[in-house]
């Protein structure tokens, strides 16, 4: 159960972590500024397991993966979109991030509460009462996403091929 | 019966056709050039739109805000400490360069470092934007070549597939020099026609994205064709293929005619893979997922005005938007022929009052070209600031910053909030010229107006 940020269209990585905080030398000293040019309050106020909601072409742009890392440093495990771009929607799958696409994202308000059950693929939105069913990711990225991610999806391989 | 005759000799002639499109694309095995090349790379006769395949990769690249995050996460995730093969990693510095704070300089000093450790020598730390110095030194047609930026698309312009990755999928080819993709559908524009004095490719490619939207060719690639394409220079095809990223695509493609091969001549690398040109020239008419048709004679200068690179306008509806900042640079249009272009219309003029006019040339080899030819004292003459080649003001945490209420009109790809400063300046995309007149004049201009 989670409480959802709503965001709009076309929300790029830029907007989800500004180029100027890249070089800082951890992924939680920028996690501070995660959305800061949407909402300069999302960083300090993001909780484990809230649930980010956008609508077209999430996450376009640019192909910092430091986008998908500061969301997952402040818990975000959960995206929900009408649509992803390509490259960001492979970054989340590698750090085990689910990205879920979806048209009832125009149906969720800012503030609603998000309980996903992510074994059947039912989004509830506790506050509107409504269900909605989702197709769930299946195959070698459900394997990675298992896994926790590519990496640990890689280690995992070698330790049992040996 | 006279009409039963006329189909039927309808149906005969498209029988035909079909079968000789079918016998055209056989030799192929009906692939697109994109498909060919990927089966090549995955060791496969033939490729399907939508099949997951695992490739081997010809070169990988990172850069200054990738590279760092690359190295943690293939040493302290994937545990490998050495990359598979040092020759086909290029590790470039190029968005904050000169390094302009301590943190910056860390970073840079890490990659150093890093590249030392692991024998990298394609190591670039101050000859241009990635992608130029890719274009000049690295790519060739039927490579396959992924980056960890974005605008690794652009390669597409000489006939090579190649796609932007995250860091985690760089580690991963880094340990292995393998990766898996998915095939693209192909999406194919057909230019016909002649571009208007003073519209140019930037005006093609902004043309397109608003045609498509920010993610109409989401997981697509973009194959540009058709009798127009004669009349693009490869740094023109560079400009249009380098923004598809901006419309979602994964990548492109431009089947590789005599004008890429000269270019290659012209760079002192030639390719003389005869067989990969004529196999990419047979796979024209294969079949894609759809055809797009574009008359260049018809377009205007665009701009993409803020904060969505598909939200834009023809010139006409916005000309005379009081501007603060032009920037005359980046990987889209950073090159010589844009210096060029831009020369040609400031010559003997100087910018407005108040402006911040910044050229910044995409690479080493354009700077010195532009020296030698005099560009360079034309621009300082009429009052510009001119960086040494980077990414500069286009990434936006380095120069030329925007105050909240400032105004650019950029020769750049990006017009996101906040992109080069304050979420609250504006950012707008247009071709060299424009960007040009409108330093002069201080207001979105049309170049007409100021020559």
């Amino acid at each position: 159960m989670g409480q959802a940020w709503k965001f709009g269209n076309n929300i790029d990585t830029d907007q989800i972590i500004p180029s100027q905080y890249l070089v800082l030398p951890t992924i939680k000293d920028m996690s501070k500024y995660t959305m800061e040019p949407q909402n300069p309050e999302f960083g300090k106020q993001c909780k484990p397991g809230d649930v980010i909601v956008g609508e077209i072409n999430f996450g376009c742009g640019s192909s910092r993966e430091q986008a998908p890392l500061v969301l997952k440093e402040l818990g975000i495990r959960i995206i929900i979109a009408i649509d992803f771009a390509r490259i960001f929607f492979r970054n989340c799958i590698n750090n085990g991030i689910m990205p879920i696409e979806h048209d009832c994202a125009t149906e969720i308000s800012d503030k609603d509460i998000l309980d996903i059950d992510l074994k059947n693929g039912v989004i509830s939105n506790q506050t509107t009462k409504k269900e909605y069913q989702f197709n769930k990711i299946e195959g070698y990225l459900a394997d990675i996403l298992d896994a926790g991610g590519l990496a640990e999806y890689i280690v995992k391989r070698k330790e049992k091929n040996g | 019966m006279f009409i039963v005759k006329d189909n039927f000799w309808i149906l005969i002639i498209k029988y035909f056709n079909k079968v000789e499109k079918i016998n055209m694309s056989s030799k192929n095995n009906g692939m697109t050039a994109t498909e060919l090349i990927i089966a090549r790379h995955a060791n496969r006769e033939r490729v399907k739109p939508g099949e997951i395949v695992n490739v081997s990769v010809d070169m990988c690249m990172s850069n200054d805000a990738t590279t760092l995050l690359t190295e943690r996460i293939m040493k302290d995730q994937m545990k490998t400490n050495s990359v598979w093969d040092s020759s086909k990693v290029v590790i470039i510095v190029d968005h904050q360069v000169p390094a302009d704070s301590i943190d910056t300089s860390v970073v840079q000093q890490g990659m150093a470092k890093f590249v030392d450790e692991q024998d990298i020598d394609k190591y670039h730390t101050t000859d241009g934007v990635c992608h130029q110095v890719m274009l000049e030194n690295y790519v060739y047609p039927g490579s396959l070549i992924l980056g960890a930026d974005s605008h690794t698309c652009s390669y597409g312009s000489i006939g090579s597939v190649s796609s932007g990755i995250g860091s985690t999928d760089l580690a991963a080819i880094w340990a292995s020099g393998e990766t898996w993709l998915k095939v693209p559908e192909t999406v194919r524009f057909v230019l016909e026609g002649q571009l208007k004095p003073y519209v140019s490719a930037k005006d093609i490619a902004l043309y397109i994205i608003n045609k498509v939207r920010a993610n109409g060719l989401t997981y697509k690639t973009m194959e540009l064709s058709g009798p127009a394409i004669s009349f693009l220079s490869v740094p023109e095809r560079f400009t249009i293929c380098n923004m598809a990223v901006e419309a979602g695509a994964k990548s492109t493609m431009i089947i590789p005619d005599d004008s890429v091969l000269e270019f290659f001549n012209e760079l002192g690398r030639p390719f003389d893979d005869n067989e990969l040109i004529s196999a990419l020239k047979e796979t024209e008419n294969a079949p894609c997922h759809s055809e797009i048709k574009i008359n260049l004679s018809d377009l205007e200068p665009m701009i993409a005005c803020p904060h969505y690179v598909d939200n834009v306008k023809p010139l006409s509806e916005v000309k005379g938007l009081k501007i603060d900042q032009t920037f005359l640079g980046s990987c889209t249009n950073g090159r010589i022929e844009d210096l060029r272009e831009g020369a040609n219309i400031i010559k003997n003029k100087t910018i407005a009052p108040h402006m911040r006019f910044l050229v910044t040339p995409a690479s080493l080899n354009v700077y010195k070209q532009a020296l030698k030819e005099g560009l360079i004292n034309i621009f300082l003459d009429a009052g510009a600031v001119v960086n040494h080649p980077g990414c500069s003001t286009c990434w936006g945490a380095h120069q030329g910053i925007l105050a909240p209420g400032q105004r650019m009109v950029t020769t750049g790809n990006r017009n996101f909030k906040g992109r080069a400063g304050s979420p609250e300046s504006e950012i707008y995309l247009a071709s060299p010229s424009v960007v040009v007149a409108s330093a002069i004049k201080g207001e979105l201009t049309h170049p007409k107006e100021v020559i």
